[in-house]
């Protein structure tokens, strides 16, 4: 009996569930129980590094500074003062791009101060024409990648001009255009740290996990502290929120490398930097190009919550039109938002996987051709907007900024199809809505609430111990224990049952999609495309016609998150079915498997450790979207975090909350990950 | 000799003459050329407002800078000086973090508008008329009615959609309490105000009944809004101020706030800023000209700013 239990993983499991369920049946719910309530020993916490936030920002080493506009001096923290000189020069930055586009006076005001430029009105920096800005980015697609790409990138900019988002898009891209690289550079360098140092990869690798999850509302409020408002708050929020990703894909790419590879390098004589530089970061290039591809995606989807911190244009424009309840307009916003997401992750792949042809023996005229055209683009722009000017009287110029909303819409009909939607969908869902939340919601989340803690922690760590040995079980415990000694358990509990029900709803629907979309070039191309548009596409859109459907209620909450959810889902199984060799496949085919034996005993197992990944992301990207579900309305962590923005002690529950979020998830994850290194150590894909 | 005499003492009087300028002009400080930072939070009149009062301060020559934030973290954002003024401080809503704000110092009260505000649940009128619940606006009808506001996840009690908690915190749950309508209604707290206006939608097209939190001016106040007229408010009545919670909300205020600096950086600006004060009706009409008329915000502010130069020129004027 002990030797069977020894051997065989499933009785240990069954054992576990008994005993799990005897603790849930035996400890009697009372306030006074810790078997029932662990006492919230570190209530204290968010208290605590709010006054510690509070005397490194306003009290820490004090320095006198004058200020010329009370003409007094001030007595002001060194820290602060060295904070807002960080957000001075990345706001200097993204209005300095932002201007190149829309034109502007603050460039000119860094250089000569506010008195100058209101004395000299005619120190205005003028703006590119639109049909500048579009031809010279098609031009740039055009010599990145070739026809199809410009094509696709001058389609873009005329839908933005057009529909007359050109200002608001324009403010978004400045400030993506900084953000984007800033994570990028700071995603490489850090993972090419912790790849030269394990030490570093050690102390690197929780922070990166609990950045990651770590819903970004939570950090919103002290990164007002810390920078103030404004663009330059919302680029680093956005940093911190798109960083993880790139570390992380660096770490493994260089990891993945053959040490054939360097020992060539090597061999060729190479120092340490031409070795990094020259060697391993261009091999490792396909990896890396994913982190490109997940910080672009990453910058995009943060472009609604950075507004919230003052990051201008479409984010803050969609959330305007949502509480008007215009879906039209909001729709044509986010499609915005997700073609200016899809163009420069297009461009950025093309750009790295453009090879130097080092032995071409080009004219000038040849090898500045693309500087030429839009030399002519720039001419032609400016002379068409110059004429423009003569021809439009009204006070906008069509050839030159089509200002703000005076641009064709589509709004009605969006808002055509969303009424119809109701008038078909509302009464047949309605019934669905009611049975689900009362025959499944409701009984779930009552089962979740009335587990007594030491049943959770005895379930949770028995899972680690089972998957992963002491260890794990020990840090899943860790996890839990730092949650069960807040004051939030029983929203954590909550958050977890919401959380617990997408991700298996995501689960089955990604794992599905992605084994059909998988087996067909095409299909699969199709599928990434629309993983990347609901990657980017802002949820708060839909969560209007989804709450008009299903109510301010948990089903909504549910569904808005299996929308996010199922995308890592999705992906990860499309990656790990693609990953099985051909010989495998075909090794299978010569013993005479049929069609589903060969998925069910060689790509579904091969595949494993991807999908197991996917479920790991699933979620993390579930774990994020508690916020969205508590703009719905829900009494979960994510609730409480939503309130941090207006709390006297926001900065401290706001990070602890957060923490407890990130903390679930962190303890997953040890059980995901461990169980999928076996399965591929088990599998020899080590 | 008599010469020079006469001389030095001209040149002691266009002295004098200078210096009195010189001390006049100090007196009157110009406006500091630095931008005024006002806020863009998420709903129309708002919006509005922040392009007219910006036109008001750019018509005495002062720069005017806009910034998207959000309504409830604002007031930090003053206090640090990353934002110079906000315009729409909604008592119930956003009092507690504009006195929270305040307490750490750095905030200043820059009075109130003309307007008063009304925030409460309530219900849209269509629902009185059809007769879902007999006897509102006053709150004792509530007693018998709740069964047409029964939700699927509300227990079988009747759903108030109250706003998120970071707006009253546990004001409706406790009032309820005290009403003594526990066992009869329960609250929802609702995500913010998207959620509320979809319910609102949703509930009209579907003709359920549906009890709200909303406030006034507001543009619901078109399609017709009623508020729950509930026993009256009292200093001191609430819950969490130490009293029975057996009261409504009160005609409350709508406040001005602004960074303490701006007195001294924007002298001129500010004594504006501390007059300005607008009406009900004149709020009513920038959240129209948006929601109704569907004008772009900016173009809203300039066509209010042109119809009603007699309102805000006055202000400018005695700012001199």
């Amino acid at each position: 009996m002990i030797e069977a239990l020894r051997q065989k993983k499933y009785l240990q499991f069954i054992l576990l569930v008994i005993v799990f369920l005897i603790l849930c049946a035996i400890i009697t719910p009372s306030e006074g129980n810790w078997f029932w309530r662990l006492p919230p020993l570190i209530k204290e916490l968010p208290l605590i590094i709010n006054n510690s936030v509070d005397y490194v920002m306003f009290d820490w080493w004090l320095i006198d500074v004058w200020d010329p506009d009370i003409e007094e001096y001030e007595e002001k923290p060194l820290m602060n003062q060295f904070t807002r000189s960080a957000s001075g020069l990345i706001l200097f930055m993204i209005e300095f791009v932002r201007e190149v586009f829309l034109g502007g006076v603050k460039t000119i005001v860094t250089f000569t101060g506010w008195d100058w430029a209101t004395e000299n009105q005619w120190a205005r920096w003028p703006a590119l024409p639109w049909t500048v800005v579009g031809g010279g980015a098609a031009i740039l697609g055009y010599a990145l990648q070739g026809p199809r790409l410009a094509l696709f990138v001058g389609f873009t900019f005329v839908y933005i001009a057009v529909f007359g988002q050109w200002e608001p898009s324009m403010e978004t891209l400045s400030f993506v255009l900084i953000a984007a690289p800033m994570s990028v550079l700071l995603g490489l360098l850090l993972g090419i740290w912790a790849f030269r140092n394990k030490y570093v990869e050690m102390v690197l690798n929780p922070i990166l996990n609990v950045m990651q999850i770590m819903p970004h509302f939570s950090y919103l409020v002290p990164v007002v502290v810390f920078f103030g408002i404004g663009d330059h708050a919302g680029a680093i929020a956005t940093v911190i929120f798109a960083t993880p990703p790139m570390v992380r894909l660096t770490i493994l790419g260089l990891k993945k490398l053959s040490p054939e590879v360097a020992e060539a390098g090597l061999m060729s004589g190479c120092d340490n930097r031409q070795l990094l530089f020259k060697v391993l970061i261009p091999t490792a290039r396909r990896d890396i190009l994913i982190g490109v591809n997940q910080v672009i995606m990453s910058c995009l989807a943060m472009v609604v919550i950075a507004s919230l911190i003052g990051a201008k244009g479409l984010g803050n424009n969609l959330l305007i039109a949502l509480n008007q309840l215009r879906i039209g307009l909001a729709l044509e916003l986010g499609v915005c938002i997700v073609l200016i997401a899809i163009m420069l992750d297009r461009m950025s792949l093309a750009w790295a996987d453009k090879q130097i042809d080092y032995f071409a023996d080009l004219s000038f005229f040849e090898r500045h051709r693309f500087w030429l055209m839009f030399g002519v683009v720039f001419v032609v722009g400016v002379i068409l907007a110059l004429i423009g000017s003569l021809v439009f009287k009204e006070g906008f110029n069509y050839l030159y900024l089509i200002p703000h909303n005076k641009g064709i819409t589509t709004q009605d009909f969006w808002q055509a199809g969303v009424d119809w939607v109701w008038d078909t969908f509302f009464y047949a869902l309605k019934g669905f809505n009611e049975w689900l939340i009362v025959e499944v919601l409701v009984p779930v989340k009552t089962a979740y609430l009335a587990m007594p803690v030491a049943a959770t922690f005895v379930l949770a760590m028995g899972i680690g111990y089972i998957v992963g040995g002491v260890r794990v079980g020990l840090a899943v415990g860790g996890f839990l224990l730092f949650i069960a000694l807040t004051e939030w358990w029983d929203r954590a509990l909550i958050t977890a049952y919401l959380m617990t029900l997408s991700v298996l709803i995501s689960t089955a629907i990604g794992v599905v999609a992605g084994t059909l979309c998988s087996q067909n070039p095409a299909a699969t191309r199709i599928m990434l495309t629309i993983c990347d548009t609901f990657q980017t596409f802002p949820s708060f859109i839909y969560l209007i016609p989804v709450m008009m459907l299903f109510g301010v209620t948990d089903t909504s909450v549910l569904i808005a998150i299996v929308v996010y959810a199922t995308v890592p889902a999705t992906r990860y199984t499309i990656q790990g079915m693609l990953s099985v060799p051909q010989q495998l496949q075909e090794a299978g085919l010569m013993s005479g498997v049929n069609r589903l034996q060969r998925y069910l005993s060689i790509e579904l197992p091969m595949a494993f450790p991807h999908i197991a990944l996917g479920i790991n992301q699933t979620v993390v990207f579930a774990l994020s979207m508690v916020i969205i579900g508590a703009l719905i309305g829900t009494d979960d962590l994510g609730q409480l975090i939503l309130k941090s923005l207006s709390d006297k002690d926001g900065v401290g529950n706001g990070l602890v909350l957060g923490l407890c979020v990130a903390f679930i998830g962190l303890a997953i994850d040890q059980v995901l990950r461990t169980w999928a290194n076996q399965r591929k150590q088990a599998l020899g894909l080590n | 000799m008599k010469l020079s005499k006469t001389r030095s003492i001209r040149a002691l009087m266009v002295a004098g003459c200078i210096s009195l300028l010189a001390a006049t002009g100090v007196a009157k400080a110009a406006d500091s050329t630095k931008p005024i930072v006002i806020p863009i939070h998420n709903w129309s009149s708002q919006i509005v407002m922040a392009y007219v009062i910006g036109g008001i301060f750019e018509s005495i020559g002062d720069n005017v800078e806009y910034v998207p934030a959000d309504s409830q973290a604002v007031y930090e954002s003053i206090r640090n000086g990353d934002v110079t003024i906000s315009h729409e401080v909604w008592q119930s809503t956003f009092g507690k973090s504009f006195y929270n704000s305040m307490a750490k110092g750095g905030v200043i009260d820059a009075g109130s508008h003309e307007a008063t505000t009304l925030e409460e649940m309530g219900v849209p009128t269509w629902v009185i008329d059809k007769g879902l619940c007999p006897g509102l606006p006053n709150w004792e009808a509530l007693a018998d009615c709740s069964d047409n506001f029964t939700t699927a996840d509300s227990g079988g009690k009747g759903r108030w959609l109250e706003g998120p908690q970071s707006w009253h915190g546990n004001l409706m749950p406790e009032r309820i309490e005290a009403l003594g309508l526990s066992d009869k209604w329960t609250v929802k707290f609702a995500g913010g105000a998207d959620a509320l206006w979809t319910e609102l939608a949703s509930a009209k097209k579907e003709g359920r009944g549906t009890v709200i939190f909303n406030w006034t001016p507001n543009f619901t106040d078109a399609d017709g809004f009623t508020f729950i007229e509930f026993p009256e408010y009292t200093p001191g009545c609430r819950k969490a101020d130490g009293g029975d919670g057996k009261c409504g909300s009160p005609k409350g205020w709508l406040k001005k706030a602004a960074n303490y600096k701006m007195p001294k950086t924007h002298p001129h600006a500010y004594t504006i800023f501390s007059q300005l004060s607008f009406s009900t009706p004149q709020i009513g009409q920038m959240a129209a000209l948006v929601d109704v008329d569907k004008m772009d915000h900016k173009d809203a502010a300039k066509k209010w700013l042109a119809d009603n130069k007699d309102v805000w020129q006055g202000w400018t004027e005695t700012g001199m």
